[in-house]
């Protein structure tokens, strides 16, 4: 049992190093293959460990594999650990992944660097299910960061287009914003608990109880920041829409369902310092909900396919954590889920709309329009049926139709919203008649009306290899709800009951069928009326019927100006300041002394050469007289006897 | 006035001669020879007071001076073999470059 808890870490790790080393001679398909079929195996196991977790008492098992670090106070062991909670974890990343590696060998087909692409897709789920796995705050950070290096390394994985390095940059850059954050509250929860280890820290958080609230609030928020870098919250989310360079999968996996839900996964498994800290889950609430407004907004006239996507993913990532701090952290997890199954199947399908936007380029050997405005697309429903379908059922699940998995887990955080945060509460309300209203925007743009390109009109359906893990998770976007249904429904709370261990017995709630009904109405009518509206739009060059809001336009299409606002604010003044330590301080102040010590050095030897003859024979003559003279020196002293 | 004092004073007299000829001689293998000269006068010394003293260290030691003379002959014809080639000359008083 001690080794089975590495396997699933250590099967991706090695299919990464036998592709690292064979992936260039056996070919992009074969090392799909092999990919593939280690994150298969890795979920086959964590299947077993969930089983094995499920008929342990404690519904946790862990293994310590010697230590780590170990200098004076501060002792790491290498812990690993398996409760409910990263179980549940473990079959996301696993399941899902598995299931993206398959669409992935269909979907890079033709690329000559594939065998590259699996090796950072393995080292990728290795990475994360090391964070998830994690028995201390420190290996967790481990984690942390080899996920954030895969995600730098495969947004820019078309790098030969600057543009796409340029968004893997601003990933790493803004995610480092929130590590240090994170590193700082590390660091404070080991000056105030003495330890890293869950086990330890969340004993003495409970002992300590109201006497620590006030580190533990700034602790959390630390903790917070980090996430807010990782979970793409406001300020930080900038990153997140640019990170949609990356190929199609590498959005579907990493930056919407599994590397994003690391700070929701973070501050759920921190759910017990933060219970002792109600500011910080005040502020938690208020940004989440906050985000989940902003981004929502921006992502009501988007034209990219995946720009949409993207806005969409922040947007439900500021639901759970909205979630989170209101409390509900079952329904943080449950929502985490089902967006993971949802989101990874709207990525992929919108990855085979663009497939097949670009199969006539492919063919003709001509420059199609961009694959991925959705101005060019229309009527793709005849060509594309299964992509319609699967598409459509995640859009539902994700506008928040009954009795889709969207549906379930997105009413219970505003349930508890509405018990526990008013604002919080209608911004989420708000941003929940948006989903809905860009969702029929989107299926409606793409999928209905006619073809507004000739790419559209000639686009193909895609592969098995890419349709079979849309159905796949179809199925999943169907009845992800179904683990976790309200009071009242057979098999109630299942999921709550299981996460019990490590959040706390929440209640079983019933579902609240007035809000329920509103919301169902208002996502109806959101999604009617967005398709009223675009009925008219016929040709790639048609106006946005959004425009006649004026200004209210262009804060969604602008992305409320963050863009600008952070480059006028804090790139800017950034320049300005390197400018000034460059020319005055570095040239002026650094290269003066080191230039003044040489020009010191040759004026005092120019004095002193003075005395040089350069014949041979005076410098004899100078040695001989000065031997006779300390000879006589000698003599006349008389020590030389 | 013992009968080490003849040695001493021909000893003087050549570490004198090859001193004088070193600072007035403008030909290298000249100066090289006066060199070996002042060598020669040192341990004319030291073999004397080891006569004087019953000791051998002065006889020990010449053998080391002889040693060194032999690498310092060959690594200085070597020297004034390359002056000769670069120069067409073994006048020292061309070797002042480094002045100006």
């Amino acid at each position: 049992m001690q080794t089975l808890i590495l396997l699933p870490i250590l099967i991706p790790l090695a299919g990464m190093l036998v592709n690292a080393a064979f992936g260039g001679r056996i070919g992009g398909r074969a090392a799909g293959l092999i990919a593939t079929v280690a994150v298969a195996a890795s979920f086959g196991i964590s299947v077993v460990l969930f089983a094995q977790v499920a008929a342990t008492p404690a519904r946790a098992i862990g293994a310590d594999f010697g230590p780590w670090i170990r200098v004076s106070e501060l002792n790491v062991p290498y812990g690993f650990r398996v409760d409910a909670l990263s179980a549940t974890m473990m079959l996301i990343i696993t399941g899902i992944g598995g299931l993206i590696h398959l669409y992935s060998i269909g979907y890079m087909k033709g690329d000559p660097r594939t065998p590259r692409f699996f090796v950072y897709l393995n080292l990728f789920v290795a990475s994360m299910l090391t964070l998830v796995m994690a028995d201390s705050f420190l290996l967790m950070f481990v984690g942390w960061e080899l996920v954030g290096l895969c995600s730098y390394l495969l947004i820019g994985f078309w790098f030969t287009d600057i543009k796409n390095a340029e968004a893997g940059r601003k990933a790493f850059v803004v995610n480092r914003i929130g590590d240090v954050a994170f590193v700082l509250g590390l660091l404070l929860i080991f000056f105030t608990f003495g330890s890293l280890s869950y086990g330890e820290v969340f004993e003495k958080a409970e002992a300590m109880k109201g006497a620590a609230a006030g580190v533990l609030t700034v602790i959390t928020l630390l903790l917070f920041v980090g996430a807010a870098g990782k979970s793409a919250q406001l300020p930080l989310f900038v990153w997140l829409p640019d990170a949609m360079a990356g190929p199609t999968p590498v959005s579907a996996l990493i930056h919407a369902a599994t590397m994003v839900t690391a700070g929701i996964y973070m501050l759920i498994r921190s759910n017990v310092l933060l219970e002792h800290a109600p500011i910080a889950m005040q502020v938690i609430a208020i940004v989440g909900a906050l985000t989940a407004f902003v981004a929502g907004y921006a992502a009501l006239t988007q034209w990219d396919i995946k720009k949409v996507l993207a806005y969409s993913t922040i947007s439900q990532l500021g639901f759970m954590v909205a979630g989170v701090g209101v409390g509900a952290f079952v329904a943080s997890q449950f929502h985490l889920l089902t967006h993971a199954f949802f989101k990874a199947l709207l990525f992929l399908a919108a990855g085979s709309v663009i497939h097949g936007m670009e199969h006539r380029a492919h063919e003709t050997g001509q420059h199609g329009a961009d694959p991925q405005d959705m101005r060019n697309m229309g009527g793709l429903r005849a060509k594309m049926p299964l992509t319609t379908l699967t598409f459509i059922l995640g859009g539902l699940a994700l506008a928040g139709i009954p009795p889709l998995a969207g549906f379930w887990s997105k009413d219970e955080i505003i349930a508890a919203a509405a018990k526990d945060n008013p604002i919080a509460f209608a911004l989420l309300g708000l941003t929940a008649v948006f989903t809905a209203f860009y969702v029929g925007r989107q299926i409606f743009l793409v999928f209905f009306g006619k073809p507004r390109s000739a790419d559209a009109e000639h686009a193909v359906e895609s592969a098995p290899t890419m349709t079979i893990p849309l159905i796949a998770l179809a199925v999943f976007a169907v009845l992800g709800g179904l683990i976790n249904l309200p009071k009242g429904f057979p098999g109630e709370a299942w999921l709550g009951d299981w996460l019990a261990p490590v959040v706390g017995k929440e209640p079983h709630e019933p579902l609240n069928l007035a809000l329920a009904g509103v919301f169902v109405a208002l996502a109806v009518a959101a999604i009617a009326g967005a398709v009223g509206l675009y009925r008219r739009f016929a040709s790639a060059d048609s106006v946005d019927p959004l425009t006649r809001l004026g200004p209210l336009y262009a804060v969604s299409s602008r992305k409320w100006y963050l863009d600008e606002i952070y480059r006028a604010v804090i790139i800017k003044p950034f320049y300005m300041g390197a400018s000034f330590l460059a020319r005055i301080f570095e040239l002026g102040g650094i290269d003066g002394i080191v230039n003044g010590a040489g020009r010191l050095a040759t004026e005092m030897s120019e004095t002193l050469r003075e005395l040089q003859t350069g014949f041979a024979r005076t410098y004899g003559l100078v040695m001989l007289m000065g031997a006779v003279a300390i000879l006589v020196y000698f003599l006349v002293s008389g020590t030389a006897r | 006035m013992n009968e080490t004092t003849p040695y001493i004073l021909l000893s003087a007299l050549l570490f004198s001669i090859g001193a004088v000829s070193v600072l007035t001689r403008r030909n290298a293998i000249m100066i090289f020879m006066s060199v070996e000269l002042m060598l020669n006068a040192a341990n004319l010394a030291f073999v004397a007071f080891a006569k004087q003293w019953g000791q051998l260290d002065g006889q020990l030691f010449v053998f080391f001076v002889m040693t060194v003379a032999a690498a310092e002959v060959a690594v200085g014809l070597a020297l004034i073999v390359a002056i000769f080639r670069a120069k067409k000359g073994t006048d020292v008083d061309d070797l002042s470059v480094m002045k100006n």
